[in-house]
């Protein structure tokens, strides 16, 4: 810790940690960096390789010029410098899963560098400084678990392209460090340059964290945690850490400079072994690629692509249709989420109720079938078809909802289940006093409570008279005649 | 067997009918066959097959070509002449193979190499030594010694070798050949096996200047698998070859012709030299300042580059796995001790503490300020004037077997007039001036960067010059070595 001697326990009464994150992001290319097969996930072991991605001797990266494009516009999307000239290096180490015994990275010459991130958390912002951004291919996978006493490798993943963004050390609790992936993962979401899936490994995360004395300007020792695959095991670990540090410097003693393991299953870090951190990667400039050149009107021509960024359509949103904050966020946090919703809403006289269709039954339906909104396939037009049904009382809410799960099943419009399985509202005033005299004389014993004051009854009455209906009767017309029945 | 047929001769033959497609193929492979019988067996190849050309109306059609054991070939085995590659055959050709395939010529044979293209002489290959074709005593020198030696014993008329720091002059200097590296990024690298890629660059070997600028032509331009390979035009390699060398201005660097050179060596420039200035070439003193730094500069930059490239080699994937070894690191350590020979070790451990760090400023960082250098000597001198220069080749005629296999500082000094223009990116071709007893002796042109026309013009010159002082190419298979001589 840098200021070791000086500092005594009792500044440490009051710490705080100060943590920055480097995250990996495979990029959404149909081909990998340096050659041309393809990066679909799991597929067959070893069949996505060719002698480049091998490493066969011989062959010769060539760079994807489509992972390039997509690398920039995330950088620009961060508020980074894109560089004229850039340098790929090769970063050599051993390890069965990296063909080469080398990974082509970027290093002292990144693509980008100097961006920033607003994090929002509880009302809170935080400014994170983006330090660098840049381009390497990733390595094949160890698979420990699947030939009994042998690692064996699959290199279909080898050669795919990843940028790593790495950012100052200005977040300063473990929920900002969750907001803050959360945030940028949102981002990288919205720019589609992604399937940022953790699950998968498309979006990979390492911590770096220190504590010092609240108010400190200076860094202590860090550690570098890794093997964290989800949002809240990110904020568990760094939470896990930051006690261990605390307690270790409350006790008098040093923080090493250690690479620990998150393990989920025990709740705890653990040292890697030495022998995996010792590394020199003898960087050098990789000859087989000359370096690679962005021109000014190249990123230009890519920032023109840039879209509407979360936080900004979230404030636009809501403004543009007068929606509570929260509905603005629900609404943006997915780009295909926010696009469904305006389409909605633009085909109607009335956002919100647009927005309590989309995030009540519509998300509920996505998540209750595990779906993603990509391919949903209601229209936005079919929606508003259907909400237009319930507001003119064709049929009910309730009905509505069932409906929309018609739809969807069936893929036919909002009118078409309504015909085909004779929902429509009945008001014929005949047909609905029959149900309520039927309901009353059923439940007479009810009828004098009532009469006597509980007045909370009308909504049993309510609720018998539409089950009688099999929820089919208009509920106003309803309402309107128990009110008058039971007044007499 | 100057009397031989050209390639230009072979491919005429061929493309009329006058002869069986694979006439000189099967004619070729007797040759290899014979050369590698017997005692002093020249072990010019590593394999040799029978082909019949994929074209017959293409420049090259029915020709046999001698092909470097370190460019990838699908039919036979590329072992770079090491152990660790020894059975290991490439699933894709080379792009130099395809182009020459695609003209119809026929890949005869891999020929011999040191391990890796690491050497001097041939004698690094883990699959034993070449010999030289003038005197089997004597090493062809390297790396692509055996390319060299197949050309230079009438074998073939033309072969591919590869040039990292003079491995295609040095040897066709040694074998009484023509040896051509040119400008880096003229030739795609795709299907060249790696030593230091920013040095590697395909070279050609032919009987005579205008057999490798037809090979040269073949094998130049731009590969999309190769993002190092330059989209600048081919000119047309012998359109001006004959133009001869009056008006040319002829820089004699200076730094080349020092005590380091044979003097019998220096004789033979300094005849050259003196051709040329009768054919009305203006031959003029050049200083290259940085000269000296050349060697080490290389022994930093090329050990890096490959203990880079020749990580890959570590028996998890194809090539030699050290048997009974069960961890990964183990597997590592004995695959790569048992499968690569000292040589490379010696360079793969140098490389790699000259990346480390904590060392890298001081070494791979002060070696690319050399190499910007030596480069900038360069330019200077073709600022100055000078079209094309004249040097020696290598400062003495070829060794003998075994003189400095245990001295590997004498080994890199061979290649002191020929690492240059790899540090440079220049083109360099190595040509035959003449002979000390029956050992032939090269001398080097070299030009800027793209100008192979200029320098294959000015070499041609040359090689009229000298009409028939050149020592005859051919490796007569009957001439046994006289007493005392051999091993």
């Amino acid at each position: 810790m840098s200021g070791g001697v000086g500092s005594s326990e009792a500044e440490y009464n009051r710490v705080e940690s100060v943590i920055g994150l480097e995250i990996h992001v495979q990029l959404r290319t149909s081909q990998k960096l340096f050659c041309a097969d393809s990066t679909r996930f799991g597929d067959a072991p070893n069949t996505n390789v060719c002698p480049v991605c091998l490493g066969l001797p011989g062959a010769l990266p060539t760079v994807n010029g489509e992972a390039v494009d997509l690398a920039i516009l995330a950088a620009l999307a961060f508020g980074c410098t894109i560089h004229e000239m850039s340098v790929f290096v090769r970063k050599n180490y051993f390890y069965p899963d990296l063909p080469k015994g080398y990974q082509i990275s970027q290093f002292e010459q990144p693509l980008a560098t100097s961006g920033q991130f607003t994090v929002e958390l509880g009302g809170e912002r935080r400014e994170v400084r983006i330090r660098r951004i840049h381009m390497e291919e990733d390595a094949g996978k160890s698979l420990h678990d699947r030939v009994l006493g042998c690692t064996v490798v699959d290199l279909n993943r080898a050669g795919t392209p990843l940028i790593e963004l790495v950012s100052e050390p200005d977040l300063r609790t473990a929920a900002e460090a969750r907001a803050y992936l959360q945030q940028v993962k949102q981002v990288l979401e919205y720019l589609d340059v992604s399937d940022c899936n953790m699950e998968e490994g498309s979006l990979r995360v390492d911590a770096n964290v220190s504590i010092r004395p609240q108010g400190s300007s200076e860094l202590g020792t860090k550690t570098e945690l890794k093997n964290m695959n989800s949002f809240s095991n990110v904020e568990k670990a760094l939470t896990v850490e930051i006690q261990r540090q605390v307690v270790l410097t409350r006790s008098g003693k040093r923080v090493e400079h250690l690479t620990l393991l998150w393990d989920e299953g025990k709740g705890e870090v653990r040292p890697m072994r030495t022998k995996e951190e010792s590394h020199d990667y003898r960087y050098f400039p990789e000859p087989d690629l000359p370096p690679l050149i962005v021109s000014v009107d190249q990123s230009e021509a890519i920032r023109a692509q840039l879209p509407e960024l979360p936080k900004v359509r979230r404030a636009r949103v809501q403004h543009e249709f007068e929606l509570p904050a929260y509905d603005a966020e629900v609404l943006t946090s997915t780009r295909m989420l926010a696009d469904y919703y305006e389409a909605v809403a633009e085909r109607m006289d009335d956002p919100k109720q647009a927005s309590n269709w989309v995030m009540g039954p519509v998300l509920a339906l996505i998540k209750e079938r595990s779906e993603e909104l990509e391919g949903f396939p209601v229209a936005p037009e079919d929606l508003v078809g259907l909400i237009d049904l319930v507001r003119d009382g064709t049929i009910s809410q309730t009905v509505g909802k069932d409906v929309l799960r018609k739809m969807l099943d069936r893929g036919v419009s909002a009118e078409r289940v309504v015909a085909d399985d004779g929902l429509a509202q009945i008001r014929d005033s005949a047909q609905l006093e029959r149900w309520v005299d039927e309901v009353l004389t059923a439940n007479l014993e009810e009828v004098i409570r009532f009469r006597s004051g509980e007045k909370r009854l009308q909504g049993y009455f309510m609720g018998q008279v539409m089950k009688a209906s099999r929820g089919k009767a208009d509920p106003g017309e309803v309402s309107r005649l128990l009110g008058r029945k039971l007044e007499n | 067997m100057t009397s031989d047929p050209t390639i230009f001769e072979i491919a005429s033959r061929v493309r009329s009918a006058e002869v069986a497609p694979d006439h000189f193929v099967r004619e070729s492979a007797r040759r290899a066959r014979a050369g590698d019988t017997g005692l002093n067996s020249l072990h010019a190849f590593l394999s040799v097959q029978e082909d019949t050309p994929d074209v017959l109306d293409g420049v090259l059609s029915g020709v046999p070509v001698a092909v470097k054991d370190n460019l990838c070939t699908r039919t036979l085995a590329t072992s770079c002449g090491s152990r660790i590659l020894a059975e290991y055959v490439s699933p894709f050709e080379a792009t130099v193979v395809l182009k020459l395939l695609a003209a119809g010529g026929v890949v005869l044979g891999k020929t011999n190499m040191d391990e890796f293209a690491m050497g001097s002489s041939t004698e690094n290959s883990a699959f034993g030594a070449t010999r030289n074709p003038h005197d089997p005593t004597r090493v062809p020198g390297g790396s692509s010694g055996g390319s060299a030696a197949a050309v230079g014993a009438g074998i073939v008329r033309c072969a591919l070798g590869s040039d990292t720091g003079g491995s295609v002059r040095q040897p066709a200097s040694f074998c009484g050949v023509v040896g051509i590296k040119p400008t880096y990024g003229r030739v795609s690298r795709y299907g060249l096996v790696a030593f230091a890629s920013s040095l590697d660059q395909v070279g050609t070997f032919g009987a005579t200047v205008e057999e490798a600028a037809l090979l040269l032509q073949i094998i130049a331009g731009q590969d999309p698998r190769d993002a190092t390979s330059s989209n600048r035009e081919v000119p047309d390699y012998l359109e001006e070859i004959d133009a001869g060398v009056e008006g040319l201005t002829v820089g004699v660097p200076a730094e080349y012709f020092t005590e380091a050179l044979d003097p019998e060596v220096r004789q033979l420039c300094e005849e050259a030299l003196d051709r040329l200035r009768k054919a009305g070439a203006l031959i003029r003193e050049v200083s290259l300042p940085h000269t000296q730094y050349a060697v080490p500069t290389y022994y930093i930059l090329a050990p890096a580059e490959a203990s880079s490239n020749l990580a890959r080699y570590d028996g998890v994937r194809y090539g030699m796995r050290a048997p009974g070894t069960d961890s990964v690191a183990a597997v590592y350590e004995a695959s790569r001790t048992q499968g690569f020979g000292g040589e490379i070790i010696r360079r793969i451990m140098l490389g790699t503490f000259a990346l480390s760090a904590g060392y890298y400023e001081a070494y791979y960082g002060r070696a690319q300020k050399a190499r910007a250098l030596i480069a900038r000597d360069f330019e200077r001198v073709w600022e100055g004037g000078a079209d094309v220069l004249f040097t020696p080749t290598s400062p003495t005629p070829a060794f003998p077997l075994g003189e400095r296999t245990q001295d590997p500082v004498s080994m890199y000094l061979s290649d002191i007039y020929t690492v240059t223009a790899n540090l440079a990116g220049i083109p360099g071709i190595s040509v035959p001036i003449g002979s000390v007893g029956r050992l032939p002796v090269g001398g080097q042109f070299l030009a800027p960067r793209w100008e192979e026309a200029r320098m294959l013009r000015a070499a041609r010159g040359l090689e009229v010059l000298l009409g028939g002082e050149v020592p005859e190419v051919g490796w007569d298979s009957g001439r046994e070595p006289s007493e005392g001589e051999g091993e």
